[in-house]
């Protein structure tokens, strides 16, 4: 992990670099994470790319609510050289949840974005094949946001199975 | 008429009734009495029942953890081969039985479903763990229970349940084959006559009964 201080030399040249690409930065429990702006998100992993983070570990989404904006999205980045790990996080609101996809850079976000867009709604414009990939495709809402139902299926006792038999036949 | 059993111990006197049987000699009261003490008499239905119920072949296929201890019974400890249920058939149209063991996805379901539609009749189904009866600690956006897409005979709780109540559950599908065999609510699943043949219909010429021809690798 990058220390502290390394972090904010590492948010400073990519201000430098892209101007308002970082919003923050947040050092927790050595965990280092720069807080990126959307709409700059291939930018500044573009840079962190070349600057030795060319493994993309993981991309996840998280559903902040009641926070605003909503959505975030995870970028787990590592350098193999140095052996360390950064963070990237973008938010995004579920009015608008639109970020740019990082396939081009990373060809193991495919799959991960399909992900998280399949349980958050994400939608990663330039992704060549966004659709759902654990759901059924025609299943409706995102499960895993926060205001999605818990319960599953009704389930079947004898004091109910008249009004249920056949009904998804 | 009421015939009156008379315990035939002497073994010289049984072949000589036997020889006159035979012969034709042996007639009225005699007859009567050795036909009812040598011939079982039955429904053809019962008879039936009687040799499904101690030959049924479950299908090799498992959903998850529960199939472990699905796997055990035919293990030499509780060995159902006992009852003849040993032999597991690796294709759905020549079982008899498939055991749900484990959870249904959403995205599983149409394929089970395709799968029972693909075994013959007589066929009967064991809903095996909580998983799939009730989608037990999984009851969220991904599981179906399994009553919701096909018929269910018997379901055997547990997390998982233990052998020995799947071989519980096995032995009160038999005794529902032998006692029972129609309950008449398959229909209410609409799972009656929907096994599914080759493609086209039921037309077996023999030109037709070659699904994958030689060097065909659409189905590999």
């Amino acid at each position: 992990m990058p220390d502290a201080t390394e972090l904010e030399l590492t948010a400073q040249e990519l201000r430098d670099a892209h101007s308002d690409s970082i919003l923050d930065t947040e050092f927790h429990r050595g965990r280092a994470t720069l807080i990126a702006d959307p709409l700059q998100i291939k930018a500044v992993l573009e840079y962190l790319q070349s600057k030795g983070y060319k493994f993309l570990a993981s991309v996840h989404g998280v559903d902040y609510y009641p926070h605003e904006p909503r959505l975030g999205v995870l970028y787990e980045l590592m350098d193999r050289e140095r052996v360390e790990r950064i963070s990237v996080k973008a938010r995004v609101s579920t009015d608008h949840p639109h970020i740019d996809s990082v396939v081009e850079l990373f060809p193991s976000a495919d799959f991960q974005e399909r992900e998280a867009y399949d349980m958050f709604g994400v939608v990663f414009d330039g992704h060549p094949d966004l659709r759902r990939i654990l759901m059924p495709e025609d299943y409706d809402g995102f499960p895993q946001r926060r205001d999605f139902p818990v319960g599953g299926e009704p389930v079947l006792f004898t004091y109910n199975e008249e009004q249920n038999y056949g009904k998804y036949v | 008429m009421e015939i009156k059993r008379e315990p035939i111990s002497n073994l010289r006197v049984r072949q000589y009734q036997a020889r006159d049987l035979l012969r034709g000699d042996m007639d009225d009261e005699e007859l009567e009495r050795y036909v009812e003490e040598r011939v079982l008499t039955t429904t053809v239905d019962r008879a039936v029942g009687w040799a499904q119920g101690n030959s049924i072949y479950p299908l090799t296929f498992g959903l998850a953890c529960c199939a472990i201890e699905m796997m055990s019974i035919v293990g030499a400890r509780l060995d159902i081969a006992r009852f003849g249920f040993e032999a597991f058939r690796a294709s759905p149209r020549q079982a008899d039985l498939i055991i749900l063991s484990g959870r249904v996805s959403i995205k599983m379901a149409p394929v089970i479903r395709r799968i029972w539609d693909q075994m013959l009749e007589p066929k009967w189904a064991i809903s095996m763990g909580a998983c799939c009866s009730s989608m037990g600690v999984f009851n969220n956006y991904a599981l179906v229970p399994s009553d919701k897409f096909m018929p269910i005979e018997v379901h055997v709780p547990g997390c998982p349940p233990r052998p020995e109540a799947l071989m519980h559950g096995i032995l009160k599908l038999r005794d529902k084959i032998q006692g029972h065999p129609v309950e008449g609510w398959r229909e209410r699943y609409a799972a009656v006559g929907t096994e599914e043949l080759l493609p086209g219909g039921a037309d077996l010429t023999s030109a037709n009964v070659d699904v994958f021809k030689p060097g065909d690798t659409a189905g590999a």
